[in-house]
């Protein structure tokens, strides 16, 4: 349901723009000058994908509770509109109209920013994200490093929520999980740097270009342990379960976000699921072609399964968001130091080494680097 | 003249962070400060479409250096009025830095006034220029032994800083993760038979 709607809402939203585009011979559109023209399309471009990540967000919440409720034998919400999928508007309109307590001994300006600190992280990324093979919002060289730099951002949110609350549980929930991120960050990087050494370029969407010529051209199969190991640190970073010590219920209540009431609880719920589809749509970029088509090459060209579209795009990361929510109702919680120990001391090394390994590829021009052996000079 | 305006109006916020990092009586809001500065100082650089280095900024001073800050200042609780105690005996050091580093400055306007050649606008660079290639290259072949001696030096920190906090100490219960995996059902469970209770 939710593919379809963001399907909808694209297919809408592109009309739109390409209406605005023939148009723009005649009329009022023509009489603006161009800088404005360009500010008022790219801005349009922007609240359209914000809009649609929302939406996105608002039907995850919904589909983990049906999807997880399903897998333990339970309906899940179904009261809201046809089927419950209303829910996640009566969800955020209960949210918006509660109060927002500000405790006492708080600092008050780091409680109020530390919400909009984990939120602008998880959507600013999305300017460089080549969401099909015709639209990107930003085509800029260093997109890789971009995503890197934003996301390594976002633990300053949960930081400072922890701390500028005042409160013990906030703060051992804040430095759990800032900790935890700063760990599993590093083998996010080195598994990145394999991708960057395979694809040569720092661009998104040349990234997924490299991968052209179907399935077996995919990094999953070269990059096959940074694959594994770039999602599960994805999970851990965006503290999904198994590795949510940083909101443990049985231990630390909620963790860092255990004092906000209202819209700033719903900003930091926003974030989480946002980072969650950020990660999913990553991992699919780097390691499953993206907006590939699985079918290239052996369907004919004419047939819409044959083609890299939008579609495909959608499917993957949908695949990967239902992993998140799969291993929630899966996992038992990891133990902390577990936790540490699997990031530092396994995730790591094993990363270091696959990039030795990817060296020892490049240098005698094996799988996706056999075309250095002509192109090389 | 646009980008005039966006220069002017990122120094005037990145000079007002600095002066808030060295004026603000709270050391995490002293931190905030300076991330909000160094984000500023990576926007001048991508006005002169130095793009590597302003994202590496950062990547590297905001996303890791100043976690860690924070983390540390957060930890520990600085007491202000124990770090102030010391102001008027450091007083005449931090003077003379400071007009050390006005003096400075005031050369670099001074040598403008010259009209020697100082670089106003970065020089137009061609379309498919990508100073991230440019860097590359530059760095791992020209500059390739400096640059190994950099990574070499920042190990030996690494390697110094943790033995320097490593301490053994006596009685340390430490686990043993391949033992804990290794364990099999057999080695902690026993099935007893035990005869079934008669009711009396």
């Amino acid at each position: 349901m939710k593919r379809v709607l963001t399907l909808l809402v694209v297919s809408l939203l592109a009309s739109g723009v390409a209406l605005a585009q023939t148009g723009a011979d005649a009329g009022f559109w023509a009489g603006l000058p161009d800088p404005l023209r360009l500010t008022i399309l790219t801005t349009a471009q922007v609240v359209g994908v914000t809009v649609v990540l929302i939406l996105c967000v608002a039907y995850m919440t919904l589909a983990e509770r049906k999807i997880i409720g399903y897998i333990q034998n339970r309906i899940g919400p179904n009261r809201v509109g046809f089927k419950g999928l209303l829910q996640p508007f009566a969800d955020v309109f209960k949210l918006l109209f509660k109060e927002v307590v500000v405790p006492t001994n708080s600092s008050r300006f780091l409680f109020i920013i530390a919400p909009l600190l984990s939120i602008i992280p998880t959507f600013a990324p999305w300017t460089v994200m080549p969401i099909s093979d015709s639209f990107v919002l930003a085509d800029i060289d260093a997109g890789l490093l971009y995503v890197l730099a934003l996301t390594s951002m976002g633990v300053y949110g949960v930081i400072l929520a922890g701390w500028a609350t005042n409160s013990k549980y906030a703060l051992l929930g804040a430095m759990r999980s800032a900790a935890q991120i700063v760990a599993y960050e590093i083998a996010m990087g080195f598994a990145l740097v394999g991708v960057l050494m395979a694809a040569g370029s720092l661009n998104l969407g040349d990234i997924i270009l490299a991968q052209q010529g179907g399935v077996l051209n995919w990094f999953w199969l070269w990059l096959a342990p940074l694959f594994v190991i770039y999602f599960i640190s994805g999970v851990a970073e965006t503290n999904r379960a198994p590795f949510d010590v940083a909101e443990g219920e049985s231990e630390i209540v909620a963790g860092f976000h255990v004092e906000y009431s209202g819209v700033a609880f719903a900003v930091f719920f926003l974030a989480e699921y946002a980072n969650m589809i950020l990660i999913a749509a990553l991992t699919a970029i780097f390691f499953l072609g993206g907006w590939l088509s699985p079918f290239e090459g052996l369907l004919g060209a004419d047939s819409f399964l044959g083609q890299p579209s939008f579609f495909w795009f959608a499917l993957k990361t949908s695949f990967f968001l239902f992993c998140f929510l799969w291993f929630r109702a899966t996992f038992p919680r990891y133990r902390y130091d577990q936790i540490m120990r699997l990031g530092w001391k396994v995730f790591i090394p094993i990363t270091i080494v696959w990039i030795a390994v990817e060296g020892v590829f490049v240098w005698n021009k094996v799988g996706p680097w056999s075309h250095l052996a002509t192109a090389g000079s | 003249m646009f980008l005039n305006l966006l220069f002017y109006t990122f120094g005037a916020v990145l000079v007002g962070a600095a002066l808030g990092v060295v004026f603000s009586r709270n050391p995490v809001h002293a931190i905030m400060f300076l991330v909000l500065a160094f984000f500023n100082s990576a926007v001048l650089w991508l006005l002169l479409e130095a793009e590597f280095l302003a994202i590496a900024l950062v990547l590297v001073y905001v996303g890791a250096v100043m976690v860690l800050f924070l983390f540390v200042v957060m930890m520990l609780d600085v007491n202000v009025e124990q770090v102030r105690e010391g102001f008027a005996r450091y007083m005449p050091v931090g003077l003379l830095v400071a007009f050390i580093m006005v003096v400075e400055l005031g050369q670099v306007i001074w040598v403008r006034s010259w009209g020697i050649s100082t670089l106003t606008t970065a020089p137009p660079l061609p379309e498919d220029y990508s100073n991230t290639k440019a860097l590359g290259k530059v760095l791992y072949t020209e500059h390739v032994y400096a640059f190994e001696l950099a990574s070499v030096i920042l190990l030996l920190a690494i390697v110094a800083a943790i033995t320097l906090t490593m301490r053994k100490r006596p009685n340390l219960k430490q686990q043993d993760i391949a033992a804990q995996v290794a364990v099999r059902r057999e080695d902690r469970v026993r099935l007893v038979s035990m005869p079934a209770e008669k009711k009396e």
